[in-house]
């Protein structure tokens, strides 16, 4: 019997679990090491933030779910790993500090056949003085990386809107909170839906609305922007995002790193090297990622954490991490595999694995601050990745160490990002965007590095309907109820 | 004077970086809800999306 740890229970880790779960069966062991009690759809915590949908609305139990699939389930921490295992014993470990079942604070030794490291992101608040607490929940912005602190934003905006009824006049600043932050999809999508409350609210009048981004350009999005087909046109997102703005009067600062929060200001750098200051009375910036700061030890208990990982935390996969300039940046740089290249049984997917360099073009202002935003990797790419994992894992069990590994290059491979705004069926309106693949191939495509049949945006109705499907059929597949295998990442 | 006031084209005065893009006139919004077009879109936008999805595995 094998058994395979996983780290992490987000998109990229449950995808890789219950596929893993599934194919090996009960002849082999699957043990999940998630230091939360629920499963969240994050995407939908957009819609918790702005009070259309509740906690529960997007997140469930993980236990039952992973009873009934026959995975073990500690709710714990990873704290390191052991792939030599250690003096007196061959068998790698991973060391883990318990979060609950009774057992929190208490640590205890899971070892392993196969690693799969699916850790997800530490929200790393504490690089921008003021930006947040340990937990997240700031005494001056808010945040909707998690349904938690999507409920304290959507608590916050109430207080806002309330005081806009009462006729004081309010200032709202979404964006990133640093200048190496990525997820601008995120803060983009909760902008508009602030815009659409306060529309509905009646009170839309009374807000100024500033979007404050470390991307270069309006659309960037971490991607280095997109070019899709409208109207006859090829376009630039660019474009499609200055109308966006412009249609719904939210003003925008861009090349923008927050260096420090205070109460109701936020102090930045910009690309050109100057400094400014901006006011709010509420504020929603996403933190920068950082990896969760796992270590790793040989067996003499010598620390390995730098050759098993990248300086920003991130697990070091197949991708070539070779410094280079952005002009010589290929798409085979990025990844196919996830496999560790220095232990064969380790892998990493979803946000955890560490890119060979950002996808937009990098920047600094003269200052020498970086201010580009960091390659997103989240939702569809990281369910792809986490079930490209399971595969190759699942082959290596089941056929041995000579076993095709499974691929899932970002730079063959598409995300669909539904931004919506407002819950009604009929009332509310999305920017839905679609791009093949993630990473340009600028040798592939040599217009704009991506297949502009597959590459397109558009607002309506249609991708609010879609941004609601989608939401259901991911907590359904969560759960793992009848025919979630059908149900593509 | 009479005034011809177009309530969309105001924001292009809002702030110069406003000016130098696009902003839908009332015909472009109004196919954002009309839902004949919307469903068109619905049904072609899934089938793309379908497509991608089939060329990431």
């Amino acid at each position: 019997m094998a058994r395979l740890v996983v780290l992490g229970g987000g998109v990229a880790g449950h995808t890789t679990a219950t596929f893993a779960a599934k194919w090996l069966g009960s002849q082999h062991e699957v043990v999940v090491v998630t230091p939360n009690a629920k499963w969240n759809w994050i995407p939908s915590n957009i819609w918790v933030g702005v009070g259309e949908m509740s906690k529960d609305d997007v997140t469930f139990d993980l236990a039952p779910v992973y009873q009934k699939a026959g995975i073990g389930y500690k709710q714990a921490k990873a704290v390191s790993i052991n792939p030599e295992g250690n003096e007196g014993s061959d068998k790698p470990f991973v060391t883990v500090e318990y979060t609950g079942q009774g057992k929190a604070g208490q640590t205890e030794n899971i070892e392993y056949d196969y690693l799969v490291n699916a850790t997800g992101p530490k929200l790393n608040f504490a690089a921008t003085p003021g930006l947040g607490d340990a937990n997240g929940l700031g005494e001056f912005t808010v945040s909707v990386c998690t349904a938690d602190h999507a409920v304290h934003a959507s608590e916050e905006l109430k207080k806002s809107i309330e005081k806009m009824k009462k006729g004081e006049r309010q200032k709202f600043l979404i964006g990133t909170g640093h200048g190496m932050c990525t997820c601008q999809g995120a803060a983009f999508e909760y902008i508009f839906n602030i815009e659409h409350e306060l529309r509905k609210a009646g009170v839309r009048d009374m807000a100024d609305m500033k979007w404050i981004s470390n991307e270069s350009f309006l659309g960037d999005f971490g991607m280095g922007g997109l070019h899709m087909k409208v109207g006859g046109y090829v376009v630039s997102s660019k474009l499609f995002t200055e109308s966006l703005f412009s249609e719904r009067g939210v003003d925008w600062i861009i090349g923008a790193h927050v260096n420090k929060v205070e109460a109701g200001k936020v102090h930045y750098e910009l690309l050109d090297g100057s400094m400014g200051e901006e006011s709010f009375d509420f504020s929603m910036l996403i933190p920068p990622f950082a990896g969760v700061g796992l270590k790793a030890y040989n067996k003499a208990g010598e620390d390995i954490t730098a050759t098993v990982f990248a300086p920003n935390g991130f697990m070091k996969v197949d991708a070539d991490y070779t410094p280079k300039p952005y002009a010589e940046w290929k798409a085979s740089d990025w990844p196919r595999t996830y496999q560790n290249p220095s232990y064969k049984n380790m892998f990493a997917a979803g946000i955890a694995f560490a890119p060979p360099h950002i996808i937009s073009k990098p920047m600094s202002s003269p200052n020498g601050t970086p201010i580009n935003p960091t390659p997103p990797r989240t939702g569809m790419p990281s369910g792809i990745i986490g079930k490209a994992v399971a595969h190759s894992v699942c082959d290596l069990i089941k056929k041995g160490d000579r076993a095709h590994l499974h691929e899932a290059s970002m730079a063959e491979m598409g995300a669909a990002c539904v931004a919506s705004a407002g819950k009604g069926i009929l009332t509310g309106t999305a920017a839905a965007m679609t791009v093949y693949p993630v990473v340009p191939d600028f040798e592939k495509y040599p217009g704009t590095g991506r297949d502009t049949d597959y590459t397109f945006g558009e607002i309506g109705l249609a991708g609010h309907w879609i941004k609601h499907i989608l939401h259901y059929l991911f907590m359904y597949k969560a759960k793992l109820n009848p025919g979630w295998t059908l149900i593509p990442e | 004077m009479e005034k011809k006031v177009v309530p969309e084209e105001l924001n292009f005065q809002r702030d110069p970086k406003m000016s130098l893009t696009m902003i839908p006139g009332k015909f472009a919004r109004s196919m954002r809800t009309c839902l004949i077009w919307q469903f068109i879109r619905f049904v072609i936008i899934n089938i793309k999306m379908i497509i991608v999805v089939g060329k990431s595995h």
